[in-house]
Parts: structure tokens; sequence; C-alpha cells
């Protein structure tokens, strides 16, 4: 190779020769061949490989960017880079009523949707000094959603983590049985996710007829195809050589990082806030909450297995409780919280029933100025602040709410989980391999819509 | 502990509710287009006052062995906490215990926050072990104190949960990194000093962490708008929510 003759003006050709693309005092280098590693050393003394793996990677669970330090297949730092799908969810809530925030913070961790709404809505009764009116039935309707919900999460976290290994087949499976939970869903809120269907004071609406017969006929199938899913993963030499060992934190380093879940309790500490700090009538429910001590991404499988078990423990109890409370009501018993409409299917869909209707317009003023007042401006929250955390398939997730007595949330804060635990990725990754990274961060279960809300 | 029980009360006889805002008239309405009768209406929003002891149930405890633990690091509690606040919305009579969703927030003087938090951490009889991250509130009438930053920590040990909430003063957005106590607030700070522009001296590496590095301003103050485009609906024109009438 020769060096370019800097007096030849410049080619018509878009790509000049390499060199004219420096200034002078940039220093070149020139190889023809070789081995790469003693040309980097002759050239910057040292080695220094960064990899950035994401945004856009299968394996990242969404838009996560991974910035790895790499010295041959080993990760000497690792660091993560989020913000990639932050839509302002905290900002437009402090401008919408208080009813319309589980629409927005629904749409935060989509894998777990009811969690953020439960979350949201505890602490705005809590703000409210409405817990305990709120109806017997609505709380064994979240608890039944929120159960439900975890295990469609759990199924998605096993089924994409066993994708990222290559084995396509849990993936499949994962997402199959999840499709049943999705139908249970469909029933009961009409739409698969993004439900805004718990609202401050119960929920929007009872569940359908025969609900709980179908749960009932769908618990073994389900049942089933988590038994599929551990046969298929926990004894495979394979998945067990990618997964023991790998991505361990301590429980010392998993308190000082703030992980909680699943995480949290493959250390060991049984700390779940469903048992600590119980919510929507926890503390009446039977269920174990199982733990391990090798604190790797394998315990970390095998307690997200049996997590799904005691949740459909759990599911099996609310649903007795459901038919002991046939017809009790879902929502608190004051009209200015519970949403004033009431109901109906109408000729374009849904709408205000014909008779509620006719008895504002026609006969009660006052009825027809509250409704209008009610459903413009919403209702007032006492100023103040409250935190409310819940056992979300991820963690802890806590919901700071702030109000300044309006009928607007002042400010509502979502303390997500995976936000919190994708702080461990350096922890668990540094001093593993690069393939270690896909497994370490899958067993976090990070969630982008949560993380970057 | 007796001494500083005392200092404890006399901490607590101050007016000291955090004014929120001061509203006049209703629906929004200013000027000469006010004609719903309420122009002459003022009100002073506040957050709950002080409380007053005894707080009830653990909350004395810890604040009492908060007292004696500073003391014993040589800080004072009446400079370190400057307030007490209970908040029990659904304690109706005077007297009563307090109920399952009270709550206690101690504002921390931001000088004396670390002294606090190690307390906090390493007693035994405290024992906040767990961080559970920071969040920031704006406060633009809170003249002096307009930035919050709300720290979350729970104790696992004892089963107790406790807030602290440290301002600044918007013109000097300074508050020290709780990172050496709670490695897991590094995030929670960043966030903090993302949206809400609260300088945590000490932090490691206190860069943007949602938004783009460049990005300018701080999205959740209360004076940065929340923007948006009128959107057409079925021949009507809905304008963006951040221009809507505000009721409240």
């Amino acid at each position: 190779m020769t060096a370019p003759a800097h007096d030849v003006p410049h080619s018509v050709h878009s790509t000049g020769p390499a060199a004219e693309d420096y200034g002078p005092g940039v220093a070149g280098f020139e190889a023809s061949g070789g081995d790469w590693d003693e040309i980097a050393r002759e050239a910057i003394g040292e080695e220094r490989i960064v990899v950035n793996m994401g945004p856009q990677h299968p394996s990242t669970h969404g838009v996560l960017r991974l910035m790895l330090e790499i010295d041959g297949e080993t990760v000497t730092e690792a660091r993560c880079g989020i913000g990639y799908l932050h839509t302002g969810i905290e900002k437009n809530m402090e401008y919408r009523t208080w009813t319309q925030g589980t629409t927005f913070c629904t749409r935060m961790d989509y894998l777990a949707p009811l969690f953020q709404e439960a979350a949201y809505c505890l602490g705005t009764e809590r703000l409210l000094g409405i817990t305990d009116d709120v109806p017997e039935r609505a709380g064994v309707i979240r608890v039944l959603m929120m159960e439900l919900n975890r295990v469609a999460s759990h199924l998605v976290c096993l089924g994409t983590g066993g994708n990222e290994m290559g084995a396509t087949t849990i993936m499949t499976l994962g997402f199959t049985a999840r499709e049943e939970i999705l139908r249970l869903f469909e029933a009961v809120t009409g739409l698969r996710m993004n439900h805004a269907y718990i609202r401050p004071g119960g929920v929007a609406q009872d569940v359908p007829e025969g609900f709980t017969e179908n749960v009932r006929s769908l618990l073994p199938s389900l049942r089933k195809y988590i038994g599929m899913l551990g046969d298929l993963m926990l004894a495979n030499p394979i998945f067990k050589s990618r997964l023991q060992g790998v991505g361990v934190l301590n429980l010392s380093g998993a308190f000082a990082l703030g992980v909680t879940g699943p995480v949290l309790r493959s250390a060991g500490h049984p700390y779940d806030v469903r048992k600590a700090f119980p919510y929507s009538g926890y503390e009446d429910y039977d269920f174990d909450v199982p733990t391990d001590t090798a604190a790797d991404c394998y315990a970390r499988v095998v307690l997200r297995i049996e997590e799904c078990y005691q949740s459909l423990k759990i599911v099996e109890q609310c649903l007795a409780r459901l038919d002991d409370t046939v017809g009790a009501p879902v929502m608190v018993a004051d009209k200015k919280i519970a949403w004033p409409a009431q109901l109906a299917v109408g000729s374009d869909g849904q709408g205000n029933s014909l008779d509620h209707i006719r008895k504002i317009m026609g006969t009660s003023m006052e009825a027809l100025i509250h409704h209008f007042k009610l459903v413009t401006e919403g209702f007032g929250v006492p100023a103040g602040q409250a935190w409310q955390t819940v056992e979300h398939p991820r963690g802890e997730l806590g919901v700071h709410v702030v109000s300044d007595g309006g009928t607007r949330p002042y400010r509502a804060h979502f303390r997500d989980p995976s936000f919190n635990n994708l702080q461990a990725v350096s922890v668990m990754c540094e001093g593993g391999q690069v393939a270690d990274v896909v497994v370490a961060v899958a067993s976090l279960d990070p969630v982008l819509g949560g993380v970057d809300r | 502990m007796s001494e500083h029980s005392g200092e404890v009360e006399r901490r607590q006889q101050g007016p000291t509710a955090e004014v929120v805002r001061e509203t006049t008239g209703m629906f929004g309405v200013q000027g000469t287009g006010d004609t719903s009768g309420y122009g002459g209406l003022t009100r002073t929003v506040t957050m709950p006052a002080a409380a007053s002891r005894p707080y009830g149930g653990w909350f004395d405890e810890v604040v009492d062995v908060l007292a004696e633990v500073l003391g014993e690091a040589g800080v004072s509690f009446a400079d370190a906490v400057e307030r007490v606040v209970i908040t029990d919305p659904r304690r109706t009579a005077e007297g009563e215990g307090p109920s399952r969703d009270a709550e206690m927030t101690l504002y921390v003087a931001r000088e004396h926050l670390m002294a606090v938090c190690r307390a906090l951490r390493d007693d035994q009889d405290l024992r906040f072990e767990l961080s559970l991250g920071v969040s920031g509130v704006h406060y633009p009438d809170d003249v002096g104190r307009e930035l919050h930053a709300v720290y979350h920590l729970t104790s696992v040990t004892h089963g107790r949960r406790l807030r602290l909430e440290v301002t600044c003063p918007d013109d000097d957005p300074h508050l020290p990194s709780t990172t050496t106590v709670y490695p897991a607030n590094d995030w929670h700070e960043r966030e903090t000093w993302d949206f809400f522009g609260i300088v945590f001296e000490g932090h490691p590496a206190l860069a943007r962490i949602e938004m783009p590095d460049d990005w300018p301003g701080h999205p959740q103050r209360k004076d940065y708008p929340l923007g948006g485009i009128p959107v057409e609906y079925k021949g009507a024109t809905v304008p963006p929510p951040n221009v809507r009438r505000e009721y409240s």
C-alpha cells in the first residue's frame, strides 16, 4: 500500500482514499495482513473492545442497550443504556383525572399491566382513606386477575428466556399457555393487554357470567403446560450447563442494589410484599413463597415455575370466593368516586344505559349536574402523599402518588422493579462470557416498557 | 434518650405545613370573564401538617431511637429532622391509634441526610436496609423549597416503611447523594436529576438516564410544558391535554 499524494486534487469519486479523511496530526496505521492482536498491540498498546449489544437485539427484551467491554469472550465491564422507550407516562398522568390515570399506568410494563393498575388504585384509595370501603368482591377479582397475570408474565419470561438460548419449543409452549390466560382477560376486561380494568374504588365491571367455570376448566391445561415447560427445561443438561452458576447475585448484593422479587428469593430471602405488607386481602389466602439458595439463573427459573403453581393455588381460592359473593358490588358505594356512568351495550357498542339517561335527563336535575361534573372533572382527592407497593412478577412495584387536593394527580411516580433490577447487570455479567450476558439479563426479566415509562 | 425526646417535642410546635399552592376563583377562569361568582375565593392548599405526640404504633419508637442514634453521632435531632408528619386519611377520631394505611414522613435537612440514612440503615432497632428508590416532586409555590426528593425506605427485618423528604431551593438544587449508603439509589438519583434537575453531590456518574444526553430542561418540572397537538375527531377538534380547562 502506498501513501496517497496530498497534492493531488480531490477525486470526483465519492470515496476517496481513507487517509484523506484525517487531518494532519492524526496517527495512521497501515497494515497488510497479519495477526490482529499484533497490529493492535503495536498500534495502541492494548486491545480494548467495546461491543454494543442492542438497543435493537432480540435477546434484550425490548430496547435495552448493553455496552460490553470484552476481552476475547470474557466480559470485563458491562453497562446498561436505557431510555429508548421513554414515553412520559408519569408526566401525562398529571394532566388527566385520577380515574383516567389507570389507562396510562397500565401501559408501563405491558406484560404485567394489572399490577400497575392495582398499585396505582390502592395508592389512590389510601389517599382517599377508603381502603376498607372497597368491596370484598372487588378485592377478590383484583387478586384473581393479578395472579393470572403473574402466571402469564412468568410464562413469557420462561418462554423468551428459552428462545434466547435457541430453544424455540420453549417459547412456543410458553406463548401458547399465555394465550389461554389472555383469553380470560379478554372475557373480563375486553382487552388482552392495557386493560384499565382496576379503577380507584374497585374494578370497572363484574366478571361475566360463567367466568369461574371457564377458569376452572382451564386450570388443568395451564398446569399441564407449566409441567411441560418444567420437563423441557429443568433436567435438560444443555439448559443446566448454560444456567447453573451463571448470573450469580448474592443476598447482600441484592439488598444493597434494591433487587427484589424472584432474583432476591433465589438468594434465599423469602421477602414477598404479599406476605410482608399484605394488600387486597392477601393475608387471607393460603400460599407459599418458594425460595432457593443457589442465587443463579437456574434457581430463578425453578422459582418462577414454582410461583406459577402457587399463583394457580391462589386463583382456585379466588374462584371459590367469587362463587360465594355472586351479585355483590365491585365498586365502592360512594357514587362520587365510583364512575357515575351506568354502562350498557347499545347500538354503537357501549354507552350509558337508556334507563340511566332517562333518569338523569328526565327526573333529576341534581343527578344530571353531578353526572356532568364527575365525568368532566373527576373526583377530588385530599392533599397528601401515599406510597403503595405490590408484589410484581419482577419484584416490588412501588407507586408514589401525590395529590394537591385537586382532581388530577399532582405527581405519580412508579418505582418499577425492572428499572431497579437492571442495575445488577454489571455485577451479574462482569467476569462471565458474552453468552452468559444473554442468560443473566433474561433471568432479571426486564420489560423495557416498565423501565423507561 | 429523654433529652432527645424533649428536643423532638420542641421541634413540633411551629406551624409547619407545606404549602402546595394558592388558588383563586374556580373552574380555571380568570379576570373579567369570570362570571362564576367564585372570583373572590382564595384557598391555600397545604400538605398534612406536622404530627403531635404520641404518633401511635411503632412511629414513636423509631423517632426516639433515631434521635438517640443521631445524638451519639453528634447530630442534634432537631437540626436533622425538621418535622415529623403522619399521613393517615382513615383515622377519623383524635387519639385513636394509626390505621393500617398510616405512613410516616420525616422531613430531613439536606446537610444531615447522610447521617440520618446511615443511622436508619445500620442501627439494629431501625434497620431500614432496603431502599426502594428516590422520586422527585416539584412544588413551584413552596418558595425556597421548590424541589423535593422523596426516599422510600423499607425495613424487612421489622416490617416497617418510612419516607424521607428532603427539599432544596430552585436556585441551589443540590442534595447529597445517598449512593454510598444505599447503592440502589444510583439510577433513581440519575432519574431525579434527569426529570427535576436536582444535582446529587457525590454521585458516581450523574448523567441523564431516560432523556437523551443533550436534552434541554427537566421534563417533570411543573414549568416544563407537556406539549401536544390538537386532534380532530369526528369533525370536532380536541385540544391537547395541557390546554384543556383545569377544574382544581
